[in-house]
């Protein structure tokens, strides 16, 4: 049997549940699954108060902003499906969805959504050095999900590797749960993440050591972790021998940055691109968020990896724009809604950190207004997405 | 520059990108440090400042600017602040001490009375300070302000404290 729902929305970050209130305000049945035990995505491992303006819930924590939203979905009647994991999408929108039911049986479902949102979020980059698969090296969104959601502290020593937002954030948080960040390790020679947060780890006492890489993770005899071999790199990134040296350490944590999920546009053939500045392969997308196959929406990191204010205000984009392509909102209602939100997302790419992400922006919505137009389905599935790249 | 090569800001790189209180604001109470220094979006510091004291406006990733003169160093930025970057100095009450207020969300908290190690920007521990206060209302949703006193002449260094207490 195939269910039928006006939007289906997959993921429910930040993102997806933006897009699912912003639908079901306009009056859609909406359907949001998520294949966690907990709506909210990244938003429930971070405890930090957010950047952003007053619309995007800034000085509030992440945990709190993902209370709201699912709070905000529920009052709106979103029915949300969690342990329920969208394993394809497949022609005509139709969703295929294994979920986890009471007593842990699993059941398929075949969901026909007439606009279908899919907000699946990003995932950890690694990074291989001598030894990195050894029991304590982890990505920092493991040792972040460890501290912060199952309060358990990964290691008493630590060792980070990358000085993003992430990288920075999660050092602090690690430190905030009582382990001892030794030092944070950057290849590039300059802080990646905002100043502010490099700042808050420095007045606790971490070094940030720039130009530097680790060259191997050395283990004890059980092979767990026991210490990081850094050294200096050369311009081009390479280790520069003869500079190591080693920092005793029970766990070595990663943040190399973060990759757009795609597995559901690519099954659906999306016309994509590779862009670095959004951290890999995404789909292309028009300014309601449309994918180059009618019908198919994205929003948040999965069309580009930035911030969980940047995915609320596309996320709200996409759900407009889905509810409108229902009849729910009148062209000139939903315009003036997607202009103001467009703004927002604008004013989100300004100064030096957005202004590269505003660039490449713009030239994604040219590519598509240029090869794509205006999507036709038959043709989207075949030849476009090859004729886009 | 300091902040983004190393992780902390120097004072002279402080001054030059934002405009401190002056000498004789200093003299006349505490007063608001923002130590922010790169266009980043964000607001809170101008939304949640009860005096209208802090401008950002648009766009968002402007610098936020703050009045010295409408500043009552009354500290809600310093706990609204998602960066952590504001602290209220107050070099007005001895000729010899003043005190520095930051945010402070580690466990065990401080308590007043407590003898701390001073640190600095680099987290160097630079002289000894007493524990003021500590004040975290409900409204500063678990960003404890401590307040520290320490030397009149580290106050423009003091950024925050060793854990745990000196004797
Ligand atoms: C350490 C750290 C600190 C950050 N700090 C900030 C900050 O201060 N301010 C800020 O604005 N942003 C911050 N961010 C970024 C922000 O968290 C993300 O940009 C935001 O969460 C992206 O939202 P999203 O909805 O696109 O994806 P996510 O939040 O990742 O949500 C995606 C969801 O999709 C689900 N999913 C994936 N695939 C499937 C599938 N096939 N079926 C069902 N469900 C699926 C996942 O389970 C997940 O719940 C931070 C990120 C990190 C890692
Ligand atoms: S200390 Fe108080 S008055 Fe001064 S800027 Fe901060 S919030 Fe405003
Ligand atoms: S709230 Fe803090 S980090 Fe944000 S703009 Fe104001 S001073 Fe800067």
């Amino acid at each position: 049997m195939i269910l039928e729902k006006d939007v289906v929305v997959i993921g429910a970050g930040p993102a997806g549940l933006a897009a699912s209130i912003e639908a079901a305000k306009a009056g859609a049945g909406v359907l949001l699954v998520d294949l966690n035990l907990k709506a909210g995505g990244q938003l429930f491992k971070q405890i930090h108060k957010f950047f952003g303006s007053r619309a995007h819930y800034s000085g509030t924590r992440g945990y709190d902003i993902g209370r709201k939203l699912v709070r905000e979905a529920e009052s709106l009647k979103v029915d949300v499906w969690l342990q329920s994991t969208a394993v394809g999408v497949f022609p005509g929108n139709k969703v295929g969805i294994e979920r986890i039911l009471d007593g842990g049986v699993k059941k398929l479902y075949t969901v026909h959504g007439k606009a279908v949102i899919i907000a699946t979020g990003a995932s950890e980059n690694a990074v291989c050095f001598k030894g990195w698969t050894r029991p304590g090296v982890m990505g920092a969104g493991a040792a972040q999900t460890m501290v912060n959601v199952n309060h358990v502290r990964p290691g008493k020593k630590i060792v980070m590797l990358g000085s993003g937002n992430v990288g920075l954030i999660v050092s602090y948080q690690l430190m905030q749960a009582g382990c001892d960040v030794l030092a944070l390790v950057e290849a590039a020679p300059k802080i990646g993440g905002y100043a502010v947060h490099a700042a808050k780890i420095s007045r606790a006492g971490v070094p940030i050591i720039t130009s530097h890489t680790i060259v191997e993770a050395l283990g004890d005899e059980k092979g767990t972790v026991r210490g990081a071999v850094i050294a200096k790199v050369d311009s081009h990134f390479q280790p520069i021998s003869g500079t190591e040296r080693t920092i005793e350490c029970d766990t070595i944590a990663i943040a190399a940055g973060l990759r757009p999920v795609v597995d559901l546009t690519r099954l659906m053939n999306c016309a994509s691109v590779f862009e670095p500045v959004f951290g890999g392969f995404i789909p292309l997308h028009n300014t309601d968020m449309e994918t180059s196959v009618k019908g198919i929406y994205v929003a948040g990191d999965s069309t580009g990896v930035e911030e969980a204010s940047v995915a609320m205000e596309e996320g709200r984009i996409a759900g407009t724009a889905a509810a409108q392509s229902l009849g729910y909102l009148s062209a000139a209602e939903a315009g003036k809604t997607k202009k103001l939100l467009w703004e927002r997302v604008n004013s989100l790419r300004s100064g030096p950190f957005g202004e590269r992400r505003l660039t490449a922006e713009k030239n994604l919505l040219e590519h598509f207004r240029e090869e794509i137009r205006e999507p036709q389905p038959e043709i989207m599935i075949g030849g476009l997405a090859h004729g886009a790249d | 520059m300091a902040l983004i090569d190393e992780g902390y800001l120097e004072f002279s790189e402080l001054q030059e990108k934002q405009k401190l209180p002056d000498a004789e604001r200093f003299q006349r109470g505490p007063v608001a440090v923002l130590e922010c220094i790169q266009q980043i979006p964000c607001n809170p510091c101008e939304a949640f400042c009860p005096f209208g004291a802090i401008t950002v406006g648009s766009p968002i990733t402007n610098l936020p600017v703050l009045d010295a003169k409408k500043c009552k160093g009354c500290g809600t930025c310093v706990a609204k602040c998602p960066g952590m970057a504001i602290f209220v100095v107050d070099k007005s009450y001895s000729g010899t001490k003043g005190s520095v207020s930051f945010p402070y969300e580690y466990y065990p908290l401080p308590q007043a009375g407590d003898e701390v190690a001073a640190l600095n920007r680099k987290g160097k521990a630079v002289g000894t300070g007493k524990v003021l206060k500590v004040t975290n209302p409900a409204s500063f949703d678990h960003t404890p302000v401590v307040t520290v006193e320490t030397d009149l002449s580290l106050t423009d260094e003091v950024r925050n404290i060793k854990k745990g207490v000196l004797k």
